[in-house]
């Protein structure tokens, strides 16, 4: 029993944006598996009074106030973006052919 | 893009149909700095200048929370009677899309900081107002995105653009989500409940303080969520409208919604679980991208932030700051100053009540403070394109004016030339009054002056008013009214008027 299968892991690449070739789709559901099936471990070692953990340390509210400060000049803010129009970032079109 | 453009007209529909609503408002809050980082907020300010490491989303920055944002939310949890979490998270929602540069967006998923509260709005009927209480399923807190201009193609609209432009400004505000629950049994009130809920919504967050909410400038959204019930077959498939702009385009949305899927269902269609974009001219909706499910978002706990516990000793004294609630402050304002709910409505979109009340607590009449605020002033303020309160007419000023009207200084027309030299930046009353020489002539000689070259210049008025046809005067006391410049007592000319012919009333 696997507990990913290539089809998920095909869905996971599509919505991901990545362009996994049919070896490499082989390749990466067979090591999510082991990855999963380690996790699947933790699980049963987990009772039910061990609530599930988001953060490493056990601190609750953390703020700071809202003071505005100055952001980064604009030439840092460009410093690595392929591609720039009018103070803008220019990304490629959003929606291709099919959908447009 | 649908090319279904059928509708079946509202009032036939409703004779088939019951319409389901739910509504999810988005508020841009109103904090000096941004949800996670301490980026300025302003409105307008030059593309891509307001960002920061953590809100362009570059490796290894780290967000930290505004407590204000926090504050802001759990006081608009109160306001809207819901119970505020003991313990909740973010969560991160992910997706590809320019407009959030991490590819994906923080938010709350299954643990909202407020829940299960509720909203009673009126709307009229034909058997008057009806009150309808809207349930509120949960109010939780989520960053803004960039914003997107669609660059290329004829329309400038994200379908056949070459390529688009991100301002990332925007991404990053703190922004709360409002959703109902499904709203059930309005039956053809659904298009006005919906309008009634986003405004009372409105009118909440304003008294509230915690938002501007201008829908025009997108600080509040609505989208509008509506399915057909057939009786007896149970509810149909929802659809969600956006780019719902105005008030008024959220009844109009839900009404032209019920409108298209009647139509749909009638032609025994389904209708498809989409997203629909509403356009303001035509006051219709078009087919959008089809709904992604809700799996595919793959919400997991945000990591780089730490849960949010608000004790309750905090949340009590957010309680206390509380205002009043907006409908029980209508109710006491109408009781107080004598006017009905249109003409505290009217108050209320000019954003002139707490100028009245000021008005008033200065000793002005309440007719009086309405009729200045609402009258001469809110056009000007229109026509420049500000807020009342940011005139230079000040409320101790209506005061001093109204005074003088009292005391017989100043009559109505007098009273206005004022206040246009007032707005016209020539000093307050009194400079005005002095420069512009604007007082009532109560100066009885030179009246009965004024009235003698009348009564001379229209002899057969004169005879007229002697004969006894009194109502006559008004052309002598208009006659006068205009050599004085307005500047005489309507009243007191008349009253000499008649003395000098020798005719009582």
């Amino acid at each position: 029993m696997t507990a990913i299968t290539r089809e998920e892991v095909a869905h996971l690449a599509k919505l991901a944006r990545l362009d996994l070739t049919a070896t490499e789709l082989d390749h990466y559901a067979e090591q999510l598996d082991v990855i999963l099936q380690s996790v699947a471990r933790i699980s049963e070692v987990a009772a039910d009074d061990i609530p599930p953990t988001s953060h490493p340390v056990p601190v609750e509210n953390v703020f700071r106030d809202d003071i505005a400060k100055p952001g980064l000049d604009r030439a840092e803010v460009f410093a690595a973006a392929p591609a720039t129009e009018a103070d803008r970032f220019r990304v490629p079109r959003i929606l291709d052919g099919e959908e447009a | 893009m649908s090319t279904n453009h059928e509708t079946v007209p509202f009032d036939e529909a409703m004779t088939r149909y019951e319409p389901i609503i739910g509504l999810e408002v988005h508020v841009e809050l109103g904090t000096k700095s941004k949800m996670f980082c301490s980026c300025a907020t302003t409105f307008g300010a030059a593309p891509n200048t307001q960002v920061c490491p953590v809100c362009l989303g570059l490796p290894g920055s780290m967000p930290v929370l505004n407590r204000v944002a926090v504050e802001s939310t759990i006081r608009i949890g109160l306001a809207l009677n819901c119970e505020i979490a003991t313990w909740c998270r973010f969560a991160r929602k992910n997706y590809f899309y320019p407009d959030m540069p991490k590819d994906y967006q923080v938010s709350q998923y299954d643990e909202p900081l407020c829940t299960n509260g509720w909203l009673d709005v009126t709307v009229a009927t034909d058997d008057g107002p009806q009150v309808v209480r809207v349930e509120i399923e949960r109010v939780h807190m989520e960053e803004d995105t960039g914003k997107l201009t669609h660059a290329g193609g004829a329309t400038g609209r994200i379908h056949g653009a070459d390529y688009s432009l991100v301002d990332y400004n925007r991404a990053g505000i703190p922004l709360i989500e409002i959703v109902t629950k499904t709203v059930v049994g309005t039956g053809a009130l659904a298009p006005a409940v919906a309008r009634a809920y986003v405004t009372e919504l409105r009118d909440v967050m304003r008294a509230l303080g915690v938002s501007d909410v201008r829908m025009e400038e997108g600080s509040l959204r609505c989208d509008a969520n509506l399915s057909l019930n057939k009786p007896g077959a149970g509810w149909g498939t929802r659809s969600e409208t956006k780019n719902v702009n105005s008030l008024r385009s959220v009844e109009r949305a839900v009404h032209s919604e019920i409108e298209r899927q009647a139509a749909v269902l009638d032609g025994g269609g389904r209708v498809i679980q989409e997203t629909r974009h509403f356009h303001e001219d035509t006051g219709r909706s078009t087919s959008g991208r089809s709904k992604e499910q809700a799996e595919d978002y793959r919400y997991f706990p945000e990591p780089d932030l730490v849960p949010i516990a608000p004790s309750r000793t905090w949340v009590e004294e957010l309680r206390a700051t509380l205002p009043e609630v907006p409908s029980v402050k209508r109710a006491r304002l109408q009781s107080a100053w004598g006017i009905n709910e249109f003409e505290l409505a009217t108050l209320v979109n000019a954003g002139a009540v707490e100028l009245v009340e000021a008005s008033i607590a200065a000793g002005v009449d309440a007719s009086a403070a309405r009729k200045w605020w609402t009258g001469e002033l809110l056009r000007v303020a229109n026509e420049r394109g500000v807020e009342l309160a940011d005139l230079p007419v000040t409320v101790s000023q209506i005061a001093r004016v109204e005074a003088l009207i009292a005391d017989g200084s100043l009559n109505d027309k007098l009273a206005r030339q004022v206040f246009e030299g007032v707005l016209a930046g020539e000093g307050d009353v009194d400079m005005v009054i002095a420069q512009r020489g604007l007082a009532v002539v109560s100066d009885d000689g030179a009246l009965l002056v004024a009235i003698d070259e009348a009564l001379a210049a229209q002899p057969d008025v004169a005879e007229k008013i002697k004969s006894g046809k009194i109502q006559a005067a008004g052309a002598i006391v208009g006659a006068v009214m205009k050599t004085t410049k307005g500047q005489a007592d309507a009243a007191k000319v008349r009253e000499l008027l008649l003395e000098r012919l020798g005719v009582s009333e």
